[in-house]
């Protein structure tokens, strides 16, 4: 074609304009059913009147657990929660019943004793890769102080080295933190995995 | 492919774990022609509710359709392949619309409506064309709520294919008074870096279980022995994991069954008749619903794992269930997933549950360590300089036959790995003469 006759057949046409409230798909059999995304029910925390002090003193706590998995200190780990204490990682936001739906992590602390038992046994054989994690927790927000209880929202944000591979997991704590003579003491530590229900490469080992 | 040169009676050629020539041949002869699970008719209650999943390399949908009927669907768009449902699951309303050019079909796949059709006016692309609809699996049929698809239009029936194993379902269900369970709307997925076959071979390896899990087994049987003493009792979910560090002797008592197709069960269970309130509840309503002796015999059925080869495990009295579905030579998805027994306390349920998530969960205490063995595994098989052959010869010639049925006199004889090689080898054969 020369470029005489290229401009000639450009030179004419229509201009698509967009017809308000109907698409293509609606146009030829309309069922108006939505097929993207549902409403989130990821939890928003409120925000409690605190003092700068016991903001400070929540988020060193909470600076200081996290070291503690890195540094694989599961007795001090393990520790940090009170007798009847719980962590537990359910499968979505919504889940309300540690003990009465699916989990990925739901102990007490005896079963935190367990899992310990197992990391520290000689033969774990899955623990003779080498293998760590790398904690950065932020977002930290006091959700209430009543006498003796502080509720505290923050996320997390875990890498984990097992021999070459790398993995990032993240998602949010929520402590329910009970003041102590021994300082403060997680009574649940509720973790909401983002990619909790992501395939995984190999499995969770250690608490998040 | 030569068999012969692949599987003796007694071992098997490391490459029919590494492969891809051996590994595409059983997508395409073994996956993409037997019998595999779908998923649960519970897990699409409404119409237009779908799962997703894989059929050997085919992308598959299972919907619920407007008859209440559940359909499989090939999960891709005629027009220009496009898969429909991009999600793992969700509802599509009463058709499933593509999104590209808005093509739309009926739930049972039917064409529903193609925007200008005008367009095809003359071509050969016709309505009536079948090429113009989502193409349904070849054959779909399912046993007690569990859907399966075969895509091939020829073979055995899903209950030839099934043969005993069905007890599998049957002792899953038939631990419900009403006969009946449904799904746990939660699916697991842990990807194995390891052939399938590792994972089908452990689970009726008995004699893997004292060593593999021996740092979970240890811990759990003194804290259970320390609660024991301390307060008389102690959880039935610490069993569950002390159980796993028993000694060679008592595995070797237990007995495996391996039946034709490669499918088998390792007997035995862990002890869940206990004598508390929840449970003398529990049976008692199991009488009720069955009359005494049958009721006895749904609760004693000695199980611990019942194997649906070449991709099932199923865990029936907990109701528990593991689904493989291969990648690559070198790896698998696996798909866990929890029942509920109908009409029984929720105690019931809740101490299943703990098994579920101590075990099958992505933080499990057990199977962190099978995938580090299977993952080491793949990469030994790897090596050609330091040995082709598998071993398979404990307790070879030791074993009993009957009508078929292979019965281990060891729990721990290598009968399970040969039984499987056996059906894996009919598979591959059959294929070479077609």
């Amino acid at each position: 074609m020369s470029t005489t006759q290229m401009g000639k057949v450009l030179g004419t046409g229509v201009v698509i304009e967009a017809v308000e409230s109907m698409t293509g798909a609606d146009s030829i059999a309309p069922d108006h059913y939505g097929r993207g995304a549902r409403p989130s029910t990821q939890y928003v925390p409120d925000v409690a009147n605190v003092s700068s002090a016991l903001q400070r003193e929540v988020e060193t706590w909470l600076y200081r657990q996290a070291a503690l998995l890195d540094a694989r200190r599961w007795q001090d780990w393990i520790d940090l929660f009170t007798d009847d204490g719980v962590y537990w990682m359910p499968v979505a936001p919504e889940q309300t019943d540690w003990l009465g739906e699916p989990s990925i992590f739901a102990e007490d602390r005896l079963l935190m004793e367990v899992r310990m038992g197992r990391l520290q046994h000689p033969n774990a054989w899955s623990q003779a890769a080498s293998w760590g994690t790398n904690h950065l927790v932020g977002n930290v927000i006091v959700e209430s102080e009543q006498a003796d209880t502080v509720h505290v929202y923050s996320r997390f944000q875990a890498m984990e080295l097992r021999r070459d591979a790398v993995r990032h997991f993240g998602g949010s704590y929520r402590h329910t933190l009970v003041r102590t003579p021994a300082g403060l003491r997680v009574k649940l530590q509720r973790v909401d995995l983002m990619n909790g229900q992501a395939a995984y490469d190999y499995v969770i080992q250690a608490w998040l | 492919m030569n068999l012969s040169a692949l599987i003796e009676p007694d071992r098997v050629h490391r490459s029919v774990y590494t492969d891809p020539a051996i590994f595409d041949a059983e997508i395409e002869h073994i996956f993409e022609k037997t019998w595999v699970y779908c998923g649960h008719e519970s897990q699409v209650p409404n119409v237009g509710d779908y799962w997703t999943m894989t059929i050997g390399r085919q992308p598959m949908v299972m919907v619920r359709d407007r008859d209440r009927s559940v359909r499989v669907l090939y999960n891709r768009c005629p027009h220009r392949g496009v898969q429909l449902c991009g999600n793992q699951r969700g509802n599509t309303g009463n058709a499933f619309v593509c999104s590209y050019h808005a093509w739309s079909f009926h739930l049972d796949g039917r064409m529903r409506a193609i925007p200008l059709m005008k367009g095809y006016d003359g071509t050969r692309l016709t309505p009536g064309n079948p090429d113009a609809s989502m193409r349904p699996a070849e054959r779909v049929d399912s046993y007690r709520g569990f859907v399966f698809a075969s895509l091939s239009s020829d073979g055995p029936s899903l209950a030839e294919f099934l043969g005993d194993a069905k007890v599998a379902f049957d002792d899953m269900c038939d631990r419900s008074p009403v006969g009946e369970v449904e799904v746990v709307p939660v699916c697991h997925r842990v990807v194995q870096h390891s052939n399938w076959k590792f994972f089908m071979e452990n689970q009726l390896d008995s004699l893997h279980p004292s060593v593999t899990h021996q740092s979970t087994g240890v811990p759990a049987r003194r804290i259970e022995s320390r609660l024991k003493a301390e307060r008389g009792s102690a959880p039935l979910f610490f069993h569950y994991l002390s159980a796993f560090a028993s000694g060679f002797d008592q595995w070797d008592s237990v007995q495996t069954v391996n039946l034709p197709r490669g499918h088998g069960v390792l007997k035995a269970y862990m002890g869940l008749r206990p004598t508390d309130p929840d449970t003398l509840e529990y049976e008692a309503l199991m009488k009720r619903a069955y009359g005494e002796e049958q009721a006895e015999a749904f609760l004693s059925r000695s199980i611990h794992h019942v194997l649906v080869y070449p991709y099932l495990s199923v865990q029936s009295p907990l109701q528990q269930l593991r689904c493989l579905r291969p990648i690559a030579p070198d790896r698998t998805l696996s798909e866990i997933w929890h029942f509920r027994l109908k009409g029984v306390p929720e105690a019931i349920y809740r101490r299943a549950l703990w098994y579920f998530n101590l075990v099958n969960s992505p933080s499990t205490l057990i199977n962190a360590d099978d995938l580090e063995n299977w993952t080491k595994g793949q990469w030994g098989l790897q090596s050609s300089k330091a040995g082709d052959w598998v071993s398979f010869h404990r307790h070879f010639g030791g074993d009993t036959e009957r009508d078929g049925v292979l019965y281990s006199n060891q729990g721990t004889s290598e009968v399970v790995m040969r039984s499987q090689f056996r059906a894996w080898a009919d598979y591959m054969a059959r294929a070479a003469r077609a």
